[in-house]
């Protein structure tokens, strides 16, 4: 036993299986399984049978699919754009010293730690078609004379779970965003003001720079986290009117557990698969060069 | 801090974190004053001109009473609290061991386990919910907490792992050499000497995980059937709507004390919290 | 014309602390102002308010002939480098020296002429092409001042430029920044806590001490004529031997009275000192204003005592001796031998005593 306790081989394998364990059971696995699904026709309650790449096949062709592949586009990109820019905007005001600094900083996280489908129904209920008090704002403030249509036309409620993701996700860009900044010799501000630097020269000559490598981290994970969304989109649309706000992983949902079709649910889940590793692989090496330099 | 004129502070930074705060609390107080609000007032339409969305003047309990009595909410909170806690437990041990493992401890592959785990990290539960459904079931851990107590873990682990793993090599080799020299073994040092050490970098860990475990939702969608299994995030959605009717009084009801629990506890270790989520990046 | 004119400054901070009182400064063109005092003195806060990085609370500061108080530091014309140097990291040496020039609009001729003379003024031409994390601090230094230089200010300011450097750096650079100075023929205002920079930088020096002036004058006026303890024990090293002693009146003579010590008060100072016959004042005397006594010394001006420790410099020895009632040091000719505890009896200078008040510590 004190050999087991004292050895580092002995000691390493020893702590680290528990958590290899789990991670091989339920990570790895499924993973294979998901790449085996995705070849065969099961379906709950059939094995079926193999069948190559049918699905896949089947998914470039389905119509719904190629919308919920744009949507996923679409919405990573817009809300990952927005998310970066309010976020750095926002950490950048947090940077100061002013008073409440400290209640107002941990205010700015709730979006981020409350419960996504929580929120998401509370957007869900602000944008109701009857009800909405968006609408009555806008239709009170002499902007609007009938409703917005939010959830219930395809753009608008693609362009509605952007903004609800951007509320959502602002906070996590923020606080990161403000660590980094936080990091930053303040001298090298009060040297690019002596060297005739406005504010805005300030942030893109000498902030941004030094900002780059956490700024690409934060938008990394938040890509990988958004292209995979599901509980959003889940909430507040369905994927719906008509299918036309789906995303791989609420359509994968669709077919997969709804409909039971289990193999082509899987295929389509695994499309995500290529573009977050691509993401993933770029940003390893963009990080390597950097400290290569 | 640099001289500015005064209008400038005004513009560039009253207003803008005004407007920053109220867009980020807005939902809040909406959730919060449909909860309370009686159905007739609820109810009616934006164009209508007695419509005063924005506040309420005879604010009612009804709905949370609704919510507590006639549905499976308090079971719901249970069961999250419990799952969440389990789970946290799980993976905080998992992470302890492992980042300690992997911090220092020199073996073979440990580079290799450390990238792996990271890995793992990045692949996302849309993508392995429906063979875990299967996995889960030929396991007999269908409906059953169990099912998320264990798979909770696979998103807390890497993610402990790592913050941990970080924390542990910021902590001098001395001490635990000299507990070793005062004739502990190397686990023991680990346990006596540095846990408690780390006790900061694992409390950002743990709140960190806890949040994390409560939004969780497709595992907890897909794996629990029956009402009384079901966790708040899943719950809500799933109870509170019945046939094609939103009872948006007990929703946002709902909504606003599923999310209580969570902002509580995050509001007593803010700091760690931080901690935990701007260590997670710069690892 | 690029005097500057500081007048009643005062800062005052949120939580109360005051830390810089009531300062007023007149400091000429072309002149070489260092302002020098311990931490925590105000000197640096002062600097900060004539670069505009510190709000002010009270008081005016003129640059030229324009009252700058409410302007942003890219509009006042000057230039500064920080104690840290404050290298952008991720740009070249010469474009951090290029920077200020390329905020202002210059043309990239111009710019890459400026940078390349003030680059072979300092010497670092061949590290142009070099980022801050590949030069050593002596030329993180340079590249510093020569981000100042280029912009041709009507003010440099200096916060603390040499302390991070090594002794002999320090040494090197100091010669260097003087002949600098002498080349560019700007105003600049220094701000150290050496005292040994101040008196061979500056044209005239400024001790603070508590956000208050204590002294504004030529480096050997300081030296020679201190206008209270503080400047006396702050200015030289090593410090002001300083001794409590009691006046007394014999006659026409007046004595200078303390443990082991009885010294006469030289005639030039007699009319200040003797309102405080009776009353007890305190001595300074230098190290440098000490030697062994021969037999031609007056007696008047000499006192006995045993040597403690002896430090042996090579160009000069150390003697530290008790008199008085105080540990004394006494700077003496390198080729005096002595043993350790040996009696000797000191002779002092009667032209270089000092008298300071017990209470307010200003000089007689």
């Amino acid at each position: 036993m004190t050999r087991l306790l004292e050895s580092e081989k002995l000691l390493a394998a020893a702590l680290l299986t528990p958590g290899v364990a789990i991670l091989l059971l339920f990570i790895a696995y499924p993973f294979v399984m998901a790449l085996w699904f995705s070849l065969t026709s099961i379906r709950v309650g059939e094995a079926g049978e193999f069948v190559g790449l049918a699905n896949f096949e089947k998914a470039i062709n389905d119509t719904i699919f190629q919308q919920a592949f744009k949507n996923t586009v679409f919405y990573t990109f817009w809300a990952t754009v927005f998310k970066l820019a309010l976020g750095m905007w926002l950490a950048l005001l947090l940077n100061r010293h002013f008073r409440f600094k400290r209640i107002v900083r941990a205010s700015m996280l709730l979006p981020f730690i409350i419960p996504t489908v929580l929120s998401a129904f509370a957007w869900r209920w602000m944008f109701d078609p009857t009800f909405s008090v968006m609408n009555w704002m806008l239709y009170h403030g002499g902007v609007i004379t009938d409703r917005l249509p939010f959830l219930s036309s395809g753009d608008w409620a693609m362009w509605c779970a952007v903004l609800v993701n951007t509320w959502r996700g602002m906070p996590f860009f923020a606080i990161t965003l403000l660590a980094g900044l936080q990091t930053i010799n303040p001298d090298l501000h009060e040297a690019a003001a002596l060297d005739g630097a406005n504010a805005w020269n300030r942030f893109w000559h000498v902030t941004w720079p030094l900002l780059l490598p956490v700024t690409l981290v934060v938008v990394v994970f938040s890509v990988i986290q958004t292209f995979s969304d599901f509980q959003l989109i889940y909430v507040l649309t369905g994927g719906g009117p008509a299918n036309s706000t789906h995303l791989i992983a609420t359509y994968a949902y669709q077919i997969g557990v709804a409909s039971g079709l289990l193999g082509e649910g899987a295929a389509l889940s695994l499309f995500m698969f290529p573009v977050l590793f691509a993401v993933v692989w770029f940003q390893l090496r963009y990080l390597k060069r950097m400290e290569n330099a | 801090m640099l001289i500015e004129r005064k209008w400038k502070k005004w513009v560039y930074f009253y207003l803008p974190m005004a407007a920053f705060i109220l867009f980020t609390l807005f939902p809040f107080y909406w959730m919060a004053v449909t909860a309370f609000r009686p159905d007739p007032e609820l109810y009616r339409t934006w164009r209508q001109p007695s419509a005063t969305p924005l506040w309420t003047l005879e604010p009612t309990l009804e709905h949370v009473k609704g919510l507590l009595q006639t549905t499976a909410f308090p079971q719901w909170l249970w069961n999250t609290m419990a799952i969440a806690i389990v789970s946290t437990a799980i993976s905080l041990i998992c992470g302890m061991f492992a980042g300690y493992a992997l911090a220092r401890l020199k073996f073979r592959g440990s580079e290799f386990l450390g990238t792996a785990i990271f890995i793992t990290y990045l692949v996302p539960q849309t993508l392995l919910f429906i063979p875990l459904a299967d996995i889960i079931r030929d396991m007999q851990l269908g409906n059953t907490p169990w099912a998320l107590m264990l798979t909770y873990p696979t998103i807390l682990i890497p993610f402990c792992t790592w913050l941990l793993m970080g924390y542990f090599k910021t902590i001098p080799k001395e001490l635990e050499e000299c507990a070793r020299i005062d004739g502990a073994t190397r686990f023991g040092a680990m346990v006596r000497i540095i846990f408690p050490v780390a006790v900061p970098g694992i409390l950002s860990a743990g709140i960190f995980a806890f949040t994390l475990s409560w939004n969780e939702f497709i595992y907890a969608l897909v794996f629990m059937a029956s009402a009384e299994q079901k966790t708040v995030p899943v719950g809500v959605v799933s109870e509170l709507i019945r046939g094609d009717i939103f009872f948006w009084g007990q929703l946002m009801a709902g909504a606003l004390l599923g999310s209580v629990p969570v902002a509580l506890v995050y509001s007593f270790f803010v700091e760690y919290y931080v901690t935990g989520l701007t260590g997670s990046v710069k690892g | 014309m690029a005097n500057v004119s500081i007048r009643e400054l005062n800062k005052k901070y949120d939580n109360g602390f005051h830390a810089v009182k009531d300062v007023s400064l007149e400091i000429r063109d072309k002149e070489f102002l260092v302002l020098v005092g311990p931490s925590g003195c105000g000197k640096t806060t002062t600097l900060r308010m004539v670069a505009g990085l510190e709000e002010i609370t009270s008081g005016e500061i003129r640059i030229g002939d324009q009252v700058v108080n409410e302007l942003p530091p890219m509009d006042r014309n000057i230039a500064m480098v920080f104690q840290n140097y404050a290298l952008y990291p991720h740009k070249t040496v010469f474009d951090n020296m290029a920077f200020g020039l390329q905020m202002r609009g210059y043309a990239k001729e111009e710019i890459a002429k400026r940078v390349r003379e003030a680059a072979e003024i300092l010497g670092i031409e061949p590290l142009l092409a070099r980022k801050p994390r590949q030069l050593s601090g002596g030329q993180r230094q340079r590249v510093a001042v020569g981000r100042a230089i280029v912009r041709h200010p009507q003010v440099f300011l200096f916060d603390e430029p040499l302390s991070n450097l090594d002794a002999k750096l320090r040494v090197q650079m100091r010669v260097e920044l003087k002949r600098l100075h002498e080349r560019l023929e700007t105003t600049a205002i220094y701000v150290t806590h050496d005292q040994v920079e101040a008196m061979t930088l500056g044209d005239r020096v400024v001790v603070m001490k508590d956000g208050r002036v204590q002294q504004v004058g030529e480096p050997l006026e300081l030296y020679g004529s201190p206008a209270n303890r503080f400047v006396a024990g702050f200015i030289g090293s090593p410090a002001m031997n300083f001794v409590d002693v009691a006046i007394s009146a014999a006659g026409d003579a007046l004595w200078a009275e303390a443990q082991g010590l009885r010294v006469r008060v030289p005639t030039e100072l007699a009319e200040r000192v003797r309102p405080n016959a009776g009353k007890r004042l305190t001595l300074g005397v230098r190290p440098e204003a000490l030697r062994l006594a021969n037999g031609g010394d007056p007696a008047e001006y000499t006192f006995g005592s045993a040597v403690d420790v002896i430090e042996p410099l090579g160009n000069e020895i150390l003697l530290n001796f008790r008199a008085g009632g105080v540990p004394m040091v006494a700077r003496v000719d390198p080729g005096v031998r002595l043993k350790a505890h040996e009696a000797v009896r000191f002779a002092l200078d009667p032209d270089r005593l000092h008298f300071f008040d017990a209470k307010t510590e200003t000089a007689l």
